[in-house]
């Protein structure tokens, strides 16, 4: 029988045992060097921190650089070649918005001049970024990705009517764009 | 045997007496500012971060800001507290910093334009206990503005600046014995010259260590901040208070942190002492000083502050102790040598 199994008989297994290793006791002449020392140690410790430097990114001049999924503003697309929307105002990206932000009225394509590629095309496309919880389902939802999750996070406004973004202004890119993280930051 | 006094042949001039007082206001009210900005970004860079630096180039400016701030708030006075005492704590507290500085040595007597000018505010002979004197009234000061702005945080901070001062007050002044004794002179000019062959802080280095520990205590910085323990105290004695008188309690903490590092630097660092011309020695003085303070600072981003009983068994059993032993040795060593 091991020492720990003789102390503590009623337990089963001695391997539950967990020694506690407990340091010397504070006080007297011991106590007080040791404290002396720790409090050297501390010092080295903090001087540490004024060598490597400042980590903080002053944030207006400075952004924080974001991952390439990162789920910001939401962007329209067109197609590259002729220039038409892919959004054919299917409206599947409202029905699958958990926030109810998505306004999609679907207007029929009139063919001498066309605005999406499809039958119809969206008359108005708005989303209500005070409402949105960037989710990303609207992308997901998407059958023709026509619509994708940006980089951009500075949304904030003075009025609320500003943050319902207009057809427009989800086809525009971004004013300023946002740095992206270099790979395995 | 000579008697333990500086010399008082040599007299100034009253002229001479006021620009150096003047000079001395001047200088020590650029600095005091500049110390508020520096400690925070000091504590910045020892937390990983810039500190303060939107107000003006490098944030230099923040203490002006902070001054306008706290000029033009509202002096609010509460109900319960005693009027004329609640006004005077604060005062009491700048007026006995300041006054202390005057006996800081900057340099020797040297010659400026042909006047030979004492390069301190005054050589006083019993320098010293003048320090100890006004570091006592200095806490009048706490103790009244605690107790007269009827509040009970106020009070309980005032109550422990009280209990403070009692403890640390008799290892500092046990502290500075040692190199009284060696230097066999109470003004502090006399102490620094004889310095000359090696500075204090090697024969006395336990002196230096108790004084500095009791140097925090006096100062109430950290980790002995426990007179404005804001955790529990919300703000100690200065909780009721508002505006620039707040602001003079603030003002006088750095004050005394300046005196306190000014004496530490004249007893045990040789003061004025350093290589190059006569014209460089107050400037080696406020190296010495800054770099004292610059502990303070360090200190203050490293330890957390002692619970109260701690505080006092630190006080009693460990540095009074300590310090009576280094006077005792000294004692024997000045005697036998």
């Amino acid at each position: 029988m091991s020492a720990t199994g003789e102390r503590f008989p009623y337990l089963k297994d001695a391997g539950e045992v967990v020694e506690v290793q407990r340091g010397p006791k504070p006080g007297g002449l011991g106590g007080a060097y040791r404290a002396f020392g720790e409090t050297l140690r501390g010092l080295k410790t903090t001087m540490a921190r004024v060598i490597e430097g400042p980590v903080t990114i002053q944030y207006p001049e400075e952004k924080t650089p974001v991952y390439p999924r990162f789920r910001g503003r939401h962007k329209l697309h067109r197609f590259e070649d002729t220039g038409l929307e892919k959004c054919v105002g299917c409206s599947l990206c409202a029905a699958a918005c958990p926030a109810d932000c998505i306004r999609v009225v679907a207007a029929e394509n009139d063919p001498a001049n066309r605005v999406s590629a499809g039958e119809r095309y969206a008359a108005v496309y708005e989303i209500n970024m005070a409402r949105c919880i960037f989710c990303g389902y609207c992308e997901v939802a998407c059958p023709f990705d026509a619509i994708t999750m940006g980089h951009e996070y500075e949304l904030a406004d003075y009025n609320r009517e500003d943050l319902i973004f207009t057809k427009e202004m989800l086809l525009a890119e971004p004013a300023e764009r946002t740095p992206l993280r270099r790979e395995g930051e | 045997m000579t008697l333990p006094l500086a010399s008082t042949t040599y007299v100034e001039a009253t002229w001479i007496l006021i620009v150096k007082s003047v000079v001395i206001f001047a200088v020590i009210f650029s600095i005091v500012p500049l110390l508020t900005v520096v400690e925070r970004k000091v504590l910045g860079r020892f937390q990983a971060r810039y500190g303060p630096n939107r107000v003006g180039p490098f944030g230099l400016l923040q203490p002006l800001a902070d001054a306008v701030k706290l000029i033009s708030k509202e002096g609010f006075r509460p109900e319960n507290a005693v009027p004329f005492l609640w006004g005077a704590g604060p005062a009491i507290v700048v007026f006995t910093g300041i006054a202390t500085l005057a006996i800081l040595p900057w340099g020797p007597v040297q010659d400026i334009g042909g006047t030979p000018v004492g390069l301190y505010g005054i050589d006083v002979p019993i320098g010293v206990l003048y320090f100890f004197a006004f570091g006592s009234i200095a806490f009048y000061g706490l103790l009244l503005g605690g107790w007269a702005s009827g509040s009970k945080y106020s009070f309980l901070g005032a109550m422990r600046s009280a209990a403070q001062l009692i403890s640390y007050e008799i290892s500092m002044g046990l502290a500075l014995l040692g190199a009284i004794m060696m230097s066999g002179s109470l003004s502090l000019v006399s102490v620094v010259e004889a310095q000359g062959s090696l500075w204090y802080v090697v024969p006395q280095f336990a002196g230096f260590l108790v004084f500095m520990v009791a140097g925090f205590a006096e100062a109430s910085r950290a980790p002995f901040d426990l007179p404005e323990a804001d955790a529990e105290l919300v703000a100690g004695y200065g909780t009721e208070y508002g505006g620039m008188r707040y602001g003079s309690y603030a003002m006088a903490e750095y004050i005394e942190m300046f005196v306190i590092s000014g004496i530490a630097a004249t007893f045990f660092l040789g003061g004025w002492m350093g290589p190059g011309p006569g014209w460089l020695d107050p400037i080696w003085m406020l190296v010495k000083v800054l770099a004292l303070i610059f502990v303070f600072f360090w200190i203050r981003a490293t330890i957390p502050r002692v619970r109260y009983d701690q505080l006092m068994s630190l006080g009693w059993k460990v540095l009074l102790p300590l310090a009576t032993l280094n006077v005792v040795v000294t004692a024997i060593l000045v005697t036998v040598t």
